[in-house]
């Protein structure tokens, strides 16, 4: 099993292009979007995404929206925002919005994969206590 | 620089014009009044003092008038007396009137010359005094004839035996059935001090005439020169100035009863009325003015002549200095108006300069803003780019170590690098639009095409439009003459109101719409977007320096105050329509310069 399943979304396709091979042979899968509508309907279809690394300024539907559909649809995806120097605020503003973190672009290859593995981690970790909290209350249910 | 020059000459004229305005106006509201009220108090003081002056003679006159005629009453009366006391037979004695005029003259201070006794005949029985009169006969002398039917005498001046001027006056007295006469000469000298006391001024005389026109003092010596005519013809005057008032003709001094028993004065015209004045040339022109008074019984007239220069010499030195300190005012306060209105308008030009150098700073600074709003656009722009090749070559480091024999990895390689390559150019791209931007710095006014500088603007906000979603149509008339303006400034003014469009639509997108064409004197810059408009109770405000409506920190209120300030410095207008949920349309007119509208 890959060590995290990823939604790269981006508006320049070589770098999502190269993104997708770097970080497929660091162990992830990745899939593109190439817009915030694209990365909603690939949620939708892909189940088992578990981090979106986001944009934050694409035209259209810009980082900050997508990340609040995201959350709002599948709280317990992770998003980390991607971010130029101007927009390190709204990057801020999308922690606040629920983001994991966040990386200047460009960003090293390695820190960003430590990223996605702490927040598959987190993510991991989250959905472990809900299931062992529906077991437990399974089990007081039956004693 | 060339064409600040005009400028400058037409502000320092406005300035001197306004100076001049000021200055005027402070002379007029200070001096108006000052004039006004200086003329009224010296007219009514003219008028006063005249009165005064005229007064003041006609008192002087007339105390002297009352002073001769009581002098010539009492040397009567004093006679009179003498030959009432004594019999005709003791003064007959010479040694005896010796004695009576030493009497008299250490009484009288020496106003009495001689005494003599005449008989009917006209013939001196007695007489004392310094002359050698002894038998002398008067029977054929004028004074006698009057003298004898007369009770009292007082005769005009006359040279007599003694080859002197002098004057007598002369007692009747029956005694034993004959007629004598006592007669006394008054000396003519003590008469005169009496009527020289009066000289007042520097040429103030007094003298006295009887009717035949015969100084009975010494003349005047100074003007005016009067003919003996004139003379007489001021006892006319006199007579009809007086009029009414004027004694009657009969000598009705009436004295125990008896009438015309003086000839020579009377008292009941010694009253104010008989005091007359009239004004004569004298021969250069000088104006005098003539008092008089009628004396002994009005056969003699008091005269006192002045120049009315020398008269009025006090009044006139008080124009001369009311006119002096006037004019020194007058002086002072045109001055002063000068003076302040210099420095009222001076401060005012430097008011203006300072308005003026805070106008640049605000546009210098405005353009500050814009270029680190544009530095931060350009900045993210440019980031994209470094990002794919950061990426790329990290790839390539990837297939590296994994060998890059290995696989298609070496065309995977070049595939990478030429990508690199290709970003690379993209980030050429755009610092050479920043650059060719920057490189206009030249604030100087210069020919420009317009529609180069929009092209130019609208490619440097192309990504920022793109992110906003907010397409940009250029329809700029090919054929534009060019504008003469600053390239810097107009530059500022279409990022301004560029950048507000984006700003506008970020959430929404749009469209911008830029028409550009020329009208007969001008060009007209359309610039419209489709956001959601500017209600109108902002639409006023919107050129206001400080008004925004973004929250604090994020925009200064002083774009549109500076797109303002340029285009009107360059002579053009700018203006908004807006409708709410329609869009926003700036109209920007541009002058065309004479050569331009021809080209």
């Amino acid at each position: 099993m890959a060590i995290a399943k990823i939604l790269l979304v981006d508006d320049e396709v070589p770098f999502v292009d190269t993104m997708i091979k770097r970080l497929t042979k660091r162990g992830m899968e990745v899939i593109p979007a190439y817009n915030g509508t694209e990365a909603l309907a690939k949620l939708k279809d892909q189940a088992r995404i578990e981090v979106v690394i986001l944009d934050v300024k694409m035209p259209g539907m810009d980082g900050i929206e997508t990340l609040t559909e995201i959350k709002k649809a599948y709280p317990l995806v992770e998003v980390i925002m991607l971010t130029g120097h101007a927009t390190v605020e709204s990057a801020i503003d999308g922690m606040k919005k629920g983001a994991f973190d966040y990386l200047m672009k460009p960003s090293d290859i390695e820190t960003l994969v430590s990223k996605v593995a702490e927040a598959a981690a987190k993510k991991r970790r989250h959905e472990e206590k809900i299931i062992e909290a529906q077991m437990r209350e399974i089990t007081t249910r039956r004693t | 620089m060339d064409a600040e020059q005009p400028t400058s000459d037409r502000r320092h004229s406005a300035y001197t014009g306004l100076r001049l305005r000021i200055a005027l106006i402070v002379i007029m509201v200070s001096l108006a009044p000052m004039v006004l009220v200086s003329a009224t108090i010296l007219y009514q003081f003219n008028i006063f003092s005249n009165e005064m002056v005229n007064a003041h003679l006609g008192e002087l006159v007339l105390k002297h008038k009352q002073n001769i005629d009581y002098f010539l009453k009492q040397r009567l009366n004093d006679i009179s007396h003498l030959f009432r006391s004594f019999d005709v037979e003791q003064l007959k004695d010479k040694d005896f009137l010796q004695q009576r005029l030493k009497v008299l003259q250490e009484e009288y201070r020496y106003v009495f010359v001689d005494l003599g006794l005449i008989d009917q005949n006209g013939r001196q029985v007695a007489y004392a005094g310094p002359f050698e009169l002894g038998r002398a006969d008067y029977s054929g002398a004028d004074w006698f004839k009057k003298a004898i039917q007369r009770h009292g005498f007082i005769s005009d001046v006359f040279m007599g035996l003694r080859g002197h001027p002098h004057f007598i006056v002369t007692v009747r007295r029956q005694w034993q059935g004959a007629e004598w006469l006592l007669r006394a000469t008054i000396d003519f000298v003590a008469f005169n001090t009496l009527v020289e006391n009066l000289a007042v001024g520097k040429t103030g005389t007094a003298f006295i005439l009887n009717r035949e026109g015969e100084f009975q003092t010494r003349p005047p010596a100074g003007e005016p020169k009067l003919t003996k005519q004139q003379y007489l013809n001021l006892f006319k005057k006199g007579e009809e100035a007086l009029g009414a008032r004027r004694p009657s003709d009969g000598l009705d001094l009436v004295e125990e009863g008896e009438a015309h028993f003086l000839e020579g004065y009377i008292d009941r015209y010694t009253q104010p009325s008989s005091i007359f004045s009239v004004e004569k040339l004298g021969e250069h022109g000088d104006k005098f003015i003539i008092v008089a008074a009628f004396l002994k019984n009005n056969q003699w007239l008091l005269i006192f002549q002045q120049e009315a220069a020398d008269a009025f010499a006090k009044l006139q030195e008080t124009q001369r200095m009311a006119g002096l300190i006037s004019i020194i005012g007058a002086l002072a306060i045109i001055g002063m108006a000068f003076i302040v209105s210099g420095r009222m308008v001076k401060r005012m030009a430097r008011l203006d300069f300072e308005k003026e150098m805070m106008n640049q700073q605000v546009i210098e600074t405005g353009k500050l803003a814009s270029v680190g709003e544009l530095a931060a656009g350009i900045a993210h722009e440019i980031n994209n780019p470094v990002a794919i090749m950061v990426e790329e070559a990290g790839w390539i480091q990837d297939l590296m170590g994994e060998g890059l024999e290995q696989g298609d990895n070496l065309q995977e390689a070049k595939r990478g690098l030429q990508q690199i390559e290709t970003q690379g150019r993209r980030c050429k791209e755009i610092t050479h639009k920043l650059l060719s931007f920057a490189r206009k710095t030249d604030s100087r006014v210069q020919t420009l095409q317009l529609n180069e500088l929009v092209t130019e603007v609208a490619s440097l906000l192309s990504q920022k439009s793109r992110y906003a979603n907010v397409e940009v149509q250029l329809r700029l008339q090919p054929d534009l003459p060019p504008i003469q303006a600053s390239a810097t400034e107009m530059q500022q003014v279409l990022m301004n109101i560029f950048n507000n469009a984006v700003d506008a639509m970020e959430k929404s997108g749009g469209t911008i719409t830029v028409v550009s064409r020329s009208e007969e004197q001008s060009i007209r810059l359309s610039i419209a977007d489709t956001g959601p408009g500017i209600p109108a109770s902002n639409l006023g405000r919107l050129f206001d320096p400080f008004f925004t409506t973004k929250p604090v920190g994020k925009g200064t209120g002083l774009g549109l105050s500076i797109c303002y300030g340029i285009i009107h410095k360059m002579g053009g207008q700018i203006d908004a329509e807006s409708q709410v949920g329609k869009g926003t349309t700036f109209h920007i007119v541009l002058p065309l310069t004479a050569a331009a509208a021809k080209h």
